[in-house]
C-alpha cells in the first residue's frame, strides 16, 4: 500500500493505492495522523486506486473522520470510489458518515 | 470437486498471499467479480481475527486454509490452534449510530456474516474450525435468510 499526498491551498488529497488490510492499516493510520497532527483537517481521500479495504481500513477512516470533524474544523471526503469498495462502505453503514464525490476535482471544490 | 490446503504463518503479512489464493480458487469456482471480492473480504477478516484474538498476536501459531471448489461454489475452512473464539459474545455493530457514537471496531465478524452465504464455528480442544460457503450466483454482501451460524 502507498499513500500519495498532494497539498492544495484549501485541502489535502490523499491517494490510497493498493490493499488496506490489517498489515497495511497501521501505515495508513500513520500517514493520516501526520496530516492531522500538522493541523490539516480538510482532507480528500482519492480511492480510485484502492484495491481492497478491510475493517482495519474502515477503522482508520472512522478515526480520521472523528478527528477532522471535531470542533467543526474540517471533514474527510471520499472521491472516485470503485464499486467493490463502495459496497464495503455501504455494508458498514459508512455512506451515511462520509460525503462521497464522483471525482477528486468535485471533492476538492467542496472546500 | 477439488480440495487445496495451505499453511500460513499467523502474521498479518500473510494476508495478501492468502487473498491471492482465495481469489484464484473463487474464480475457479465460477464466482463473479463482486462475489470473489466478498470472499476475499470474509477470509481477510477471519484470518485477522485469528491472529488478533485466537493467537493474541503475530507469530504465535499457524493458519490452515482449506479451499474446496464444488459444483455450487466454494467452501473455505480456516483452522487455528489459538484461544477458543466465542462468536455469541460479539454483537452486531450499530450501523445507524451517528459518527460521535460509532465504534471504530467490531465490524469484522459482521462483514464475514454478510459477505458469505454460510458461516459456522466449530471447536474441539485446542482447535478452532471456521467454515464459510459462498454459492455461485448469489449477490454480493447478501442478506439472505440462509446466512447461518452454528
Amino acid at each position: 500500500m502507498e499513500v500519495l499526498i498532494t497539498h492544495y491551498k484549501r485541502c489535502d488529497v490523499l491517494s490510497i493505492i493498493g490493499r488496506v488490510d490489517s498489515y497495511t492499516a497501521p501505515q495508513f493510520q500513520e500517514e493520516t495522523k501526520k496530516i492531522t497532527d500538522a493541523g490539516k483537517y480538510k482532507l480528500v481521500f482519492d480511492l480510485s486506486k484502492l484495491e481492497f479495504l478491510s475493517s482495519a481500513g474502515l477503522r482508520v477512516l472512522i478515526v480520521t473522520q472523528k478527528e477532522c470533524k471535531r470542533y467543526n474544523r474540517g471533514e474527510v471526503l471520499l472521491a472516485d470510489v470503485p464499486p467493490k469498495i463502495y459496497s464495503s462502505l455501504e455494508l458498514a453503514g459508512f455512506t451515511e458518515l462520509f460525503q462521497i464525490h464522483k471525482t477528486v476535482v468535485d471533492a476538492v471544490a467542496t472546500f | 470437486m477439488s480440495l487445496s490446503t495451505y499453511n500460513f504463518p499467523g502474521r498479518y503479512s500473510s494476508l495478501s498471499e492468502i487473498a491471492e489464493i482465495v481469489k484464484e480458487k473463487s474464480s475457479e469456482a465460477g464466482l463473479q467479480e463482486d462475489s470473489i471480492y466478498s470472499v476475499e473480504c470474509a477470509v481477510d477478516e477471519a484470518c485477522s481475527n485469528i491472529i488478533e484474538h485466537a493467537y493474541q498476536g503475530e507469530d504465535k501459531g499457524e493458519i490452515l486454509v482449506e479451499l474446496e471448489v464444488f459444483a455450487e461454489g466454494i467452501k473455505i475452512r480456516l483452522i487455528d490452534h489459538g484461544i477458543q473464539f466465542q462468536p455469541e459474545k460479539i454483537g452486531n455493530p450499530d450501523l445507524k449510530a451517528p459518527l460521535s457514537k460509532r465504534k471504530p471496531s467490531g465490524l469484522g465478524l459482521f462483514m464475514m456474516r454478510k459477505c458469505m452465504d454460510k458461516v459456522s464455528f466449530d471447536f474441539s480442544p485446542g482447535t478452532n474450525i471456521l467454515t464459510m460457503i459462498k454459492y455461485r450466483d448469489t449477490p454480493c454482501c447478501t442478506d439472505l435468510d440462509s446466512n447461518q451460524e452454528s
